[in-house]
Formats: structure tokens, sequence, C-alpha cells
């Protein structure tokens, strides 16, 4: 770590550096491109973790997570700028993809420009909106912006802003011509997940360009949760990716833990691993269920869910809920298991390894099937990178990134499981990829099923839970990839912000690069395959 | 007259109240025998036949699957002919948040629903904009945007729920009269009156 | 066999002479009768299949199916009929109104066609075409066009790549189609439709005379005929989850019904002409030998029946196909028909010819 401080420092002499839970450079606006070009080239951080906007007040500022992938170290950058009026800081969309979309959104919310960026358009908002929701000083009045009912233009163009000469510039530019044959695909479309809209231009079955529209399911999560208290953000965890809310939860629950410094009994860490791993199954039963359903096997939807239904059933007995369970809380467990969940657990892992053969007998050995998923919507390696894919996705094309290997948290360093990585990176590698860490969550499973320890199910805790002033990031990994919490706080009982980096919406930022060129049907087999959840993606 | 459907005794529905005074209110002026009949006859295929849109957006539409699946298995009451186009489809589950954004396209598909169709808010979201209300982007229920005509609470309703929703109504259905009432009174130039139509881009 | 033709002779016996009607009247009258006939078979043929294949997806899903409505649920069709036809039929702006309208007609008239002149059983034909076989093709794809226009009048961007998708499988498809009927109209030398079953008497099954050729090309057709339904694995034009609905996606209430009803409809046809080209039509099972099973068979069971459950019995293996498969991809569906099905039908015709010259058939 030493060595990284010393090489920015004697570079680049006006960075602030402090070491708190990671290394944190703060940089000047001007500054900031040149420490990332050498960062990411020299240094090898090559993957932008997390793109935080931040409200301080009076500045205004994103928060970069950089991670090398070789030795998954982090490193924090803090970029601010004092103008409210017209803020401008500089984009690295050309040092890291994803920057992209994490840029649009930061704009979106806090009205930061990004000097580079090619597209500055608002991303979850109507483009008619006014204001900038996450800045302190925004103006809720509903009659600002009531619910309209007229509906939006669609703009076939973009801005940027280019710096030329010292001075910025806005320059248009046209996303689709007027003689391109653009398909709207969604936002109510049975293949888009939820609700996505898709611009698409289409030349005959081939896809030549991707517009993404968010937003149509955006809550506004994160800035409910700077209103309310602790123990309250812990609800809308739940209803972020409800497939694995449990995991989100989890991550929420350590993040708060982690700034308290509280200690959680073993009992709990082990039924969070647990509740976690049958989170997982439970989701990735859904998702190849659904893949299947838009490949057109309809019946490959219903045999997954018969086996999704059993894990419900655990899970139900413990929480009491079907989906949105509310059972992990500051300090442990809100409750503790149900006697029969130990004897419910066997039984499943009893009928799973039955039900996978049964789902490949049905499913992957189909020639049909194989021709449709192989070799459609390729993700190098390096793409998985740069897009900051993680989860199955990314490590079905070949980055072997698991948070619960690379910064094990809970008690998964005591486990013995592999992460699934493969080397194709297309959709019939993700759709194993789901297989194999079903068995893999299995393994976990029954290696903890017997040895649930005794004790408190729950750590003490205060009635009023304050943080102390500083930030906290943490990441878990949920079913779709790296769930990254991050939590500021200026020592109060509410955060000062949250932020909820979701893996889903780093895979709706790589649907442009995976689907141009391929046929209409690519897309939904593409989409199926990333296996997004827009209420991920749009918070 | 007690409304109920096969294997549910008339005592066990709640609201019931609610069916009386819509029969009652349909009652007042009296019905024709033939028109009442075949009223009966279009009531029992409307109220059995009740076709959704593929239409969620967030956690209670993966319930939605869940009752299409194998253990609650909605298909026995015949309603698993999910539409995708709405233009075919009977009623419409809004079964998740309405934000800002999703208000005029919610607003579109109920529009082009065809006649006589129907509203469920499915969860706490649609009904009254649920743990979400304070937000910015949230529309407070779906009730401001289209009517609705059951509400199906929970977060998110179980399926069992659901399906209790839809039954009632399909309850509704059977009291409703077909000719004259259900459909849409207006005339076409009237309805385009009231809702201009931007021109086509 | 009995022969069902005494119903017809009876009825029209009763029309001239008893009633006394003149020739012209007479005619008039029988037409009439005739269509009324059809009609309701198509209508509840329709229910009939509707209502199967929902049970049989069901089952192959692990579920129940329609239960509910009536004792097993057999009601459920009806129910859905008459909600669809009081469903409202929505005027749309901006389309062209007359193709828009004319679209669902084309495609259940020209299925309507193609279910006439289906051989029902001993006697029991519409009218006995020399080339009967030929106008079952020919009509059976006025339907492409009724897809076709539906997708273009629709002025939706979905329903028009749809149509087209539609056009493109649904004209390659019909190749093979024809090919395979050629293949089996050669084997049976007649193009009539009675004149195929009658050749077909007595257990003679071109699936079994014809032995390999008959089976390629009962194969092929198969697998083509389920492309030419827009059936699943071939589903495209209304690929639910590429295209919301396909090329109906702006249609509703009993236009949308059409559809509905035409798809069901192809299904039976494509069923039926199978059996009628390899299964011997309404011709009952026949055993060399057991005279007093092949009697049962052939004067216990009336013809109708036979050829009902020969076409049922193939159907189903269609939906089967249909809720085991995902969809293929359009230029694999395209290269599928091209490079594979068409020149394996060519050679089948060749190797059929073959067959039936050196008369090495049984």
């Amino acid at each position: 770590m030493a060595n990284i401080q010393e090489i920015v420092a004697a570079k680049f002499p006006e960075v602030e550096i402090t070491q708190g839970e990671t290394v944190e450079f703060t940089v000047p606006d001007a500054k900031w491109h040149d420490l990332a070009t050498m960062l990411r080239h020299e240094l090898g951080f090559d993957n932008l973790t997390a793109l935080i906007g931040m409200d301080w007040g009076e500045l205004l500022g994103v928060v970069y997570y950089l991670t090398n992938t070789q030795t998954y170290e982090v490193i924090r950058v803090k970029v601010t700028t004092a103008d409210r009026v017209k803020p401008f800081i500089h984009s690295i969309t050309d040092l890291y993809k994803v920057a992209g979309i994490y840029e649009r959104e930061v704009y979106d919310f806090y009205g930061i420009k990004f000097i580079g960026n090619p597209d500055m358009r608002r991303l979850f908002l109507r483009n008619d909106w006014v204001g900038y929701p996450f800045r302190k000083d925004y103006d809720a009045n509903p009659e600002i912006n009531p619910v309209r009912l007229d509906h939006e233009e669609v703009e076939d163009t973009t801005v940027s802003y280019e710096e030329e000469n010292g001075k910025i510039v806005k320059k248009e530019h046209v996303i689709f011509r007027p003689e391109e044959f653009v398909v709207n695909i969604g936002p109510q479309h049975p293949a888009t997940h939820g609700v996505l809209r898709l611009r698409t231009a289409v030349e005959g079955e081939t896809v030549t360009k991707i517009d993404l529209y968010l937003g149509y399911i955006h809550r506004g999560i994160e800035k409910l949760c700077e209103s309310v208290t602790y123990p309250q953000t812990l609800h809308y965890t739940d209803r972020l990716d409800y497939l694995s809310a449990m995991i989100n939860r989890h991550g929420l629950c350590l993040c708060i833990e982690k700034a308290m410094g509280l200690e959680i009994p073993r009992r709990a860490q082990v039924i969070r691993v647990m509740m976690d791993e049958l989170m997982r199954i439970s989701s990735h039963l859904f998702a190849i269920g659904t893949f299947c359903m838009d490949l057109g096997a309809t019946t490959m939807l219903f045999y997954p869910l018969r086996e999704r239904e059993t894990i419900l059933d655990i899970l139900e007995r413990t929480t009491g809920a079907r989906m949105t369970f509310n059972y992990n809380c500051i300090g442990g467990v809100i409750a503790d298991l149900h006697p029969d969940f130990q004897s419910d657990v066997k039984k499943l892992l009893e009928i799973m390894p039955g039900a996978i053969k049964e789902y490949n007998k049905i499913f992957t050995g189909n020639v049909i099937a194989n021709n449709r998923m192989c070799g459609v919507g390729v993700l190098t390696e390096d793409a998985a990178k740069d897009y900051n894919c993680t989860g199955p996705v990314g490590r079905a094309a070949g980055w072997a990134y698991d948070v619960r290997k690379a910064h094990p948290y809970g008690i998964y360093n005591e486990l013995d499981f592999n992460a699934v990585v493969r080397t194709g990176g297309d959709s019939m590698d993700r759709f194993k990829a789901r297989i194999a860490e079903m068995e893999e969550s299995c393994k976990i499973l029954a290696q903890l099923v017997d040895n649930i320890p005794d004790g408190d199910y729950c750590a003490k805790v205060p009635k009023i839970i304050k943080l102390p002033a500083g930030h906290w990031f943490q990441q878990v990994e949920a079913a779709r990839g790296a769930f990254g919490v991050y939590i500021e706080s200026d020592g109060g009982q509410q955060p000062l912000r949250v932020k909820f980096n979701s893996p889903g919406f780093c895979l709706a930022g790589a649907l442009d690069h995976l689907v141009s060129g391929q046929k209409i049907a690519d897309l939904i087999t593409i989409g199926g395959s990333l296996d997004y959840v827009v209420p991920d993606i749009d918070r | 007259m007690e409304v109920t459907t096969k294997s549910m005794p008339y005592g066990d529905w709640k609201d019931n109240e609610y069916i009386e005074s819509l029969i009652n209110e349909l009652k007042a002026n009296g019905t024709n025998v033939i028109v009442g009949k075949f009223d009966q006859l279009i009531n029992w295929g409307r109220s059995n036949s009740i076709w959704p849109l593929t239409f969620a957006t967030s956690c209670c539409g993966i319930e939605f699957i869940a009752l299409g699946a194998a253990r609650y298995d909605m298909a026995r009451f015949g309603w698993e002919v999910a539409r995708s186009s709405p233009r075919q489809a009977d009623f419409m589950m809004v079964a998740g948040t309405i934000v800002h954004r999703m208000a005029p396209v919610v607003r579109r598909l109920y529009d082009q629903l065809a006649e006589p169709k129907y509203v469920i808010a499915t969860g706490g979201c649609a009904i009254s904009g649920g743990p979400f209300r304070n937000s910015y982007h949230v529309v407070k229920g779906v009730g401001e945007v289209i009517p609705v005509d059951v509400y199906c609470p929970g977060c998110p309703p179980r399926p069992e729920a659901m399906i209790y929703a839809i039954m009632q109504l399909s309850r509704k259905m059977k009291v409703e009269k077909f000719f004259g009432g259900v459909n849409r009174k207006e005339s076409r130039k009237e309805f385009l009156r009231q809702h201009p139509i931007a021109e086509n881009k | 066999m009995q022969d069902l033709s005494f119903i017809t002779s009876w009825i029209d016996n009763l029309l001239a002479q008893t009633l006394g009607l003149p020739g012209w009247l007479t005619v008039t009258v029988e037409c009439v009768l005739v269509g009324l006939v059809l009609l309701l078979a198509y209508a509840l043929l329709a229910l009939f299949y509707i209502y199967f294949e929902r049970k049989v997806c069901a089952a192959f899903q692990c579920r129940l199916g329609p239960n509910r409505v009536g004792p097993f649920g057999l009601l459920q069709s009806f129910a859905d009929m008459f909600k669809m036809l009081i469903k409202e039929i929505i005027p749309l702006n901006n389309i062209d109104k007359f193709l828009f309208g004319l679209a669902p007609f084309l495609v259940i008239v020209a299925s309507m066609l193609a279910f006439a002149v289906l051989p029902w059983g001993k006697g029991l034909q519409v009218i006995d075409f020399n080339i009967g076989i030929f106008f079952l093709l020919a009509t059976s794809s006025i339907g492409v066009l009724g897809i076709l226009l539906a997708g273009w009048s629709s002025n939706n961007k979905f329903t028009l790549i749809g149509a087209l998708r539609s056009g493109a499988q649904m004209v390659s498809y019909e190749i093979s189609i024809s090919l395979c009927v050629i293949t089996m109209v050669c084997f049976a030398g007649t193009m009539s439709v009675t004149g195929i079953v009658e050749a077909q008497a007595d257990g003679r099954w071109f699936i079994l005379t014809g032995h390999v050729p008959a089976i390629i090309a009962f194969l092929v057709y198969i697998v083509a005929g389920t492309a030419e339904t827009n059936r699943g694995p071939f589903d495209l034009p209304e690929a639910e989850s590429e295209l919301t609905a396909g090329y109906h996606t702006e249609y509703s209430g009993m236009h949308f019904g059409f559809f509905y009803l035409a798809e069901y409809l192809n299904l039976f046809i494509i069923g039926g002409v199978a059996a009628l080209l390899f299964f011997g039509g309404w011709q009952p099972l026949y055993i060399p030998g057991w005279d007093g099973f092949n009697d049962i068979m052939a004067n216990w069971i009336p013809s109708p029946v036979w050829f009902l459950a020969k076409a049922v019995i193939i159907t189903f293996v269609m939906i089967w196909f249909k809720w085991t498969f995902p969809r293929l991809r359009i230029d694999q569906l395209l290269s599928f028909e091209w490079k594979y099905l068409m020149p394996v039908c060519l050679v089948n015709l060749v190797l059929m010819v073959i067959v039936i010259t050196t008369n090495f058939h049984f």
C-alpha cells in the first residue's frame, strides 16, 4: 500500500492522501484525469467498483472506488467541486467503460456534468424533471414535479461537454439518425424482466444500437434512506433486488455493524450465511427458469420454480414471509430459526442434485438451446472488468472475482467452496455457471447444516443507533454479483448518504456492448442470461 | 342474490356488502327477462375467462409468476392465458410500485386495454405508495392514474391473496350488466375530445 | 365399413323428392346446410383444441390446467369464446383500415377452405375433387397473406417484424410441405383425397407400404407443418418474449379471436393431412388374419372417429413439441429449411420415384 501512496505522492504532489478504511486520495478536478490514467494503466487498478455522487452541503463531488483485479486492493478517490450552479468534473469514461452509465446517474441526481462523457442525458428521471433530487437543497414540493400523464419527448440527440482551449463547450450528438428503424422495447415488455426500456435500432433482424432508458421503477430508495434512522433503512434492501433480498440486507447490516464496531454472535453469522446461500439457490433457480422462458421453453420455467417453492417454504417457516423477509437486523438476525430448519434443509439438499440433473436433461443438452446460447453475447474477461460485470456473468467470462473469496465476510473464509469460473463468456457459460453455483451453494449448506452453534442469535445493540462520522464501503456477493453498500455518516442518527452499488446496474450498462451486431432474438437471450432485476438497477 | 364461485361459501367472502349494494343499484330499474338471461350467459363467460396482461414492475410480479406456477396454478381458473398485448387482455394486475416516469405508460396501457377492462392494484406500493410513499419519484397509489376495481394488500401479497383478489373481480363481473352498462357509453368522438391524441410522429 | 353417404343422400332425397324442390334450390339448401355443419365443426374443434392444449401443457408443466368451469374444466373454452365475442374491437388511428379488417378474415377463410376438403369419413366429403390435395395446399397458403397484411396494416413495428418473419418462414416451409405431399401423391398415383384414402384400405397405410421414403416424408412433413402453423419451436412470428404478440399485437376482440381460432384449426389441418397421407385417413386399424378384430374396428367404430383420433394424436405430438423445445432464431430457422429440409425432400422424392418404378414397396 505504501508503495502506491509514494508513487502517487511523487507524481502528484497536490493529492491529499489519507488512510482510512482504505487509502484515500483527494484530488483536484484538474489533475483527476491524469491520476486516473496512471492508476489504470501503471498501477493496475483496472476495475471501477463504484462511483458515488456526494453532496456535503457546500461541496459537490464524486467518490470513486477502484479495484486492482490482480491483488484485490481497493482504493478510494475523492474529487470535489465547490461550484453548485455549474459543477463540472472530468469524466473517466475513456478509461473505464462502466463510468459512462455511472456518471449519467450522478448527473441525474446531483447535476454534476462530466467533461468528456459522450452522453450527458438524464438516466432515471424524465427529461423534463426540474431539479436534482439528491442534492441537500432539493425542493421536494410535489407541485414542482407533479405526476405527469403526458409522455416525455423522445430524444434522438444527446449532448456532451468537451474541453477546448481551456473552455467548456457543449456539443450535440445524434443517437439515432432519422432513417434508422428504431424499435421501442419496453417498458412493458415480456422479456425485459420488469420495466426496462430499450430503444433498439435494427437493420432487418440485426440490432445495430441500443439506447438504454432506466428509471421506470426508480423509487429513490437511497434518498429515502437519508431521512430515516439506520434500523429503518434495512427494509428497503429487501425490495431492491427482491430475488436476493437476504443477501442485500446482509450487506447493509455488515456495513452498519462495521461502522459501529459490533461483534456478531457466531450463531447469527452461520444463520446469515445459510440464509444467503438458500437465497442464492432460489434466485438462480428463478433466473434459469425465466431465461429458458425467454428462449421460448415455457415448460422449463416451471421445473425450477417447483424447487424454488421448497426453498421459500424453508425461509417462510423461519421468517414468515415468502419474498421480503426482514430477517437480518443490526447485530444478528431478528428471530431464531424454526425447529425444523435443519431437517428441511437436509431434505432440500437431497432433492437438489436430482433436480439439477433434470434441468440439464430437459434443457442444457437440447440442440436448439445450444444453438441459441453458444457464442451469443460473448463477454471477454477484460470487458467484464471494464464494465464491472461481477457475479456469475463476470465469472463466466473468466474474471475470478467472488467477494466471498476476495474480501471474505461472515464465516466464508472458513468454508470449503469454489468460485465457479468459466472461460467462454457466452450465454451458455452464464447459464452453466449459475447451475454450478447452485451446486456450490449446496456444498456450503451441507457443511453448515449440522454445525449451527448454540448461542445468541442477536448481539446486544443500543436502542438508538448512531454511527460515528466517517464512511464505510462493504461488498457482499449477491446472486447477481457484487452488491456494494456505501454509508457516509455525519455522526447523527440518520445517514448522510447511502449508496447501493447494485450489480444489475453495471450489467445493464454492458447491454449495448453485448448486443450490437447480434439478432433481435439474441437481445432477449443476452438479457435473460445477464439476469438483471430492474428494481435493483433503478433503486 | 348470493354471488359466489365454485367451492366458496358466500359467508366466507369479505366485502359482501359492496357486491350487494352493486346488485341493488343495478336492479333498481328492473331488468328485461331476455336481456337478463343474455346478461347471465355473457357474464358467466366473462367471469370465467379473465385474461391478465403481463405487466409487472417489481416484487409483486414475481409472486404473480409464482401464481402461474405449479403450486398455485391459476390455470385452474382459466386465468393463465396471459396476453402480452394489452388489446387482448381483460384486466391489468398492477403489480409493483408505480413511479412518475411509469405513470403515463400505465395510463397508456390502461387506455389500450379493450373494454370491458378491470384493474387490480396489487401490493402496498400500487395501493398507496407503500414503503416508498415519501419518495420524490413514487406515485401515491395507482388510483391516481387509473381507476381501480380491486385492491389486494400485502408486500407482496401471497399468491393465495392474489387468487382471492381475482375471484373478487370475477364476482364483480358476475353481477354487472353487460347490455347497457359495462361497455363504453360515450361515442368515439366524445372520447377523442376528452383524450386528445397527440399527432403521430 | 359403413358408408355414411346414406345421410347425405337421405337429405338429398328428402329435399328433392319428398319436398319436391327444384334442382337449384336443393343445391342451395344443401350448400347452406353443409356450410353450417362445417362452421359448427370448425368452431367446436377449435374450442376443443384450445382446451386440449391447455390441459396438455398443464400436464407437461406439473400443473392441473383448467378444472373449475364445468366438469374437468371442459367449458373453459366456451367461457373464453363468450368473453371474446363481446370484447371491444378497438378502432385504431393511422392504420390501413380496409386491410386491417380484411386480414383476420383472410386467415380464417384460408383455414376454413382447407378444412372443408378434409375427408371426414367414408362418404363424408364436401366435394370430391380430383385435385383435392392440390386445392388443400393452395388454399392453406392464403393464410400467409392474411398474416402479412395484418402485420403491415397495423402500423406497428413489432407486428411488421412479426409478419415479415412469418412471411419468410411460411413461404420457405411451404416448399417442404409441398414436396412431401408430392412424394406421397406419386406413391398414391392420384391427387384425389378420396382416392388416396381408398388406396390405403385394409391396413395398407402409406407409412407402412411406402417404408423408408414415406417415413422420411412424414418426419419432414411434421416438422415443416409445425413451422407452417407458426407453433413452437417455430413460433417466431408471435414470439411472446421478443415481439409481445407478434403480428396480431394490435388486434382485439373477435378479430384476435379469429387468429386464435385459425391457429388451432391450422394445427388440426396439418394433423388431418398427415393422417390422410400417411395413416390411411378414416381407414380403420387392420391386422391381417385377425378377422374378428378387423370386423369390430371397421364396423363398430364409425369412420369419422378414426380420422379424428388419428389427427388428434398427431397434433398431440405437435403440442408436445411446442411445450418442450425452446424457440429457434430466424437465421437458424431459415437455414434449417433451405440447407437441410428441402434437399432432404428432393432426395426423398427421387428415392420414392425409384421405389415406385422398381416396385420395391409392399
